[in-house]
């Protein structure tokens, strides 16, 4: 039978995010390791300093723009060269590379809807940020004016609870909560 | 701390905490509404029913029961169409373009005017499909694999490009709207306590949680999105607008279509977005939020689209003389001399005319007089498509086949219902959604917050003595 793993998780809660990111640029140079950050508003400048690498969505949303043209380019050829060429005021219909003036609006289009679309939806799943998820913030004041800083046990083996604590304490905090984590 | 010149304006007046910034936007959805909040809804109500009652009317009958006869084809259905269109330009702008340009004033706007934009989509779309006379068969515009010997639509024409453009003009805004919504909805979700709220807006909210990692794939999505909205505002626009510039009709076919139209719907957007915003920023209490400056900044965009339509109406009719080609020069001196000069003498009144009254400073900083012009664009702008499509048709090259347009009652019927719906859904809207981002309105308290920018360069009371605002 599999041991069941408690951890204990340190919630510091701010008032300011500028007190936080200084807060967290001194923990962090003491080599304690921030698990994450909880804020009403993205705080500018936290991610380089806890860690959180710049996101990949952008190259996702240019992955799924190609796919849009060369989707609309093959369906396009499909539809109106191969399977049914339409004579339409004279514009030429025997290949498609004289026939792509015309196809240029959709081309763009469709590009557009895959990109955006794409990149939405795979937004909303890495946040995991579905209709009726429950909420995972540690306070509900998160969403209004406070700030929270989480510090897992298990990810700093350098320093102890307490000393992180004490450490927490000289960085502004206005309350703290130790909780246990199953 | 990020700390900003003071030749700039502070963007949120009063002595603001992240905790004032919650209150305000929220107050309005925890407390009960106004009584005039219901008034406005029973009367924008009844229209909309007016408007749905006329279109069943039309679809159980008929386009005939529009005044169209066999010259003028299209009249109020298209200009209705490209009215609402236009309308729904300035909400993806302002929230697209002006994030690209990084104008932080566009926080006091964009939310209420993406919601207005994909209103106005809606109405828009609704003329197309129901102009179809049978609504029933309107995925045909679809490539769709069917039993007519495989017939597909016919990807030719601007027709169908606007099917794509309008389709996905109006999802992709939809989407950059939602994803700017989720965080405001958490915010509301971890705030009200009625049971019911509390389970609507968890829904709503995705279960956002506002940790560092999502605020950060929130950021870039949020840039990428405009990237990507920006051509697309103008692209919708410009189809819309090839709609008649690849047509060979004397009047529709001019090659300064799109960026004139384009600059229009930028013109009759903002125009909207003030109507709006001056009513809301009052039932609302958002006057700390919304000031003079925002309206001002507004009526320069006025000024400078208005401006560029006036060129594009002026070059247009230099142009048809400049060709030599008698039924373009014809076309022109008819819609201005003609049957129609009232149409063609109230858009340039409107649109060309009195914009230019905003170069005056204390004009365009006094809210009436925007409210009052505000009115008047969307007057003419919907009187310049009426001219643009209506008398370059009604007198063909047949003589005996000259006419007038009349409008029935099915047509101002639908019209007013497609208002009527549009302010049924934007009262829900600002009674139940928060009007302001609340998240990215935290995000500029402190750089151009009053009570933030007091503590540097001109100091204390400076901000209150400059009585602009």
């Amino acid at each position: 039978m599999k041991e069941i793993m408690e951890e204990k998780v340190i919630y510091a809660m701010y008032e300011d995010d500028d007190v936080l990111l200084n807060g967290a640029k001194a923990l962090v140079a003491e080599g304690v390791h921030i698990s994450d950050v909880y804020s009403p508003m993205p705080i500018h400048g936290i991610d380089p300093v806890i860690g959180v690498e710049p996101t990949r969505l952008g190259i996702a949303a240019f992955l799924y723009g190609l796919t849009g043209t060369m989707l609309a380019a093959i369906g396009l050829r499909y539809f109106m060269i191969t399977d049914w060429p339409m004579n339409i005021g004279g514009k030429p219909s025997f290949s498609l590379l004289e026939n792509i003036p015309s196809f240029i609006p959709i081309f763009f289009e469709f590009t557009v809807l895959c990109a955006a679309h794409g990149m939405a939806i795979t937004y909303l799943l890495r946040n995991k940020t579905l209709p009726g998820m429950p909420p995972r913030n540690p306070d509900p004041r998160t969403t209004d004016d406070k700030f929270v800083i989480e510090i897992n046990e298990s990810e700093n083996s350098k320093h102890s609870l307490k000393e992180i604590t004490a450490m927490l304490k000289k960085t502004g905090v206005v309350e703290m909560e130790e909780k246990v984590i199953k | 701390m990020h700390k900003e010149a003071d030749i700039r304006k502070p963007l949120i007046l009063g002595d603001k905490t992240y905790r004032d910034i919650t209150d305000d936007v929220i107050r309005p959805i925890e407390s009960k509404a106004p009584r005039t909040w219901y008034i406005l809804i029973l009367i924008a109500g009844v229209l909309a029913a007016w408007g749905i009652g006329c279109i069943i009317y039309l679809l159980g009958t008929g386009v005939g029961v529009w005044g169209l006869n066999k010259t003028v084809e299209w009249a109020w259905d298209i200009t209705n169409f490209v009215w609402w269109v236009g309308i729904g330009h300035a909400g993806t702008l302002i929230s697209a373009v002006l994030l690209l340009f990084r104008q932080k004033w566009r926080f006091a706007i964009n939310r209420a005017a993406e919601a207005m934009t994909i209103f106005a989509v809606m109405m828009a779309g609704l003329f197309p499909l129901i102009h179809m006379g049978r609504l029933w068969v309107g995925y045909w515009v679809f490539p769709l694999p069917n039993q007519f010997g495989s017939m597909w639509v016919n990807f030719n024409s601007p027709l169908l490009w606007d099917v794509f453009a309008i389709s996905t003009y109006f999802s992709v805004s939809l989407v950059f709207w939602y994803i700017g919504l989720i965080p405001d909805f958490a915010t509301i979700r971890d705030r009200v306590t009625k049971p019911l709220a509390k389970r609507v807006y968890r829904v709503l909210s995705f279960g956002w949680t506002g940790n560092a990692k999502a605020w950060n794939r929130f950021e870039l999505v949020s840039l990428v999105l405009a990237g990507l909205a920006t051509p697309l505002v103008f692209s919708v626009h410009s189809i819309v607008s090839f709609d008649f510039a690849t047509s060979i009709v004397p009047g529709w076919h001019t090659t300064i279509f799109p960026p004139y139209f384009v600059s229009g719907a930028v013109f009759s957007g903002f125009a909207m977005v003030q109507t709006l915003m001056l009513i809301l920023r009052k039932a609302y209490k958002l006057e700390e939020y919304l000031h003079v400056k925002h309206i001002e900044y507004m009526n320069i965009v006025i000024i400078v689209t208005g401006s560029i339509v006036g060129v594009a109406y002026i070059t247009e009719l230099f142009v048809s003389w400049y060709s030599g080609v008698e039924y373009e020069a014809y076309a022109f001196l008819n819609r201005a001399t003609g049957p129609y000069w009232w149409a063609y003498a109230s858009m340039m009144t409107c649109n060309v005319i009195s914009p230019q009254l905003f170069w005056f400073k204390k004009l365009r900083t006094s809210l009436m007089f925007s409210f009052f012009m505000s009115i008047i664009i969307n007057i003419g702008m919907w009187f310049e498509r009426f001219v643009i499509i209506v008398t370059s048709i009604h007198r063909d090259y047949v003589p005996s086949s000259w006419t007038y347009f009349h409008p029935t009652w099915v047509d101002i019927g639908i019209f007013m219902g497609t208002i009527g719906i549009f302010f049924v859904l934007y009262l829900l809207f600002s009674r139940y959604f928060p009007v302001l981002p609340i998240a990215e309105l935290k995000t500029i308290l402190k750089s151009s917050g009053k009570n933030y920018k007091e503590n540097y360069g001109h100091g204390k009371d400076y901000w209150d003595s400059q009585s602009e605002h």
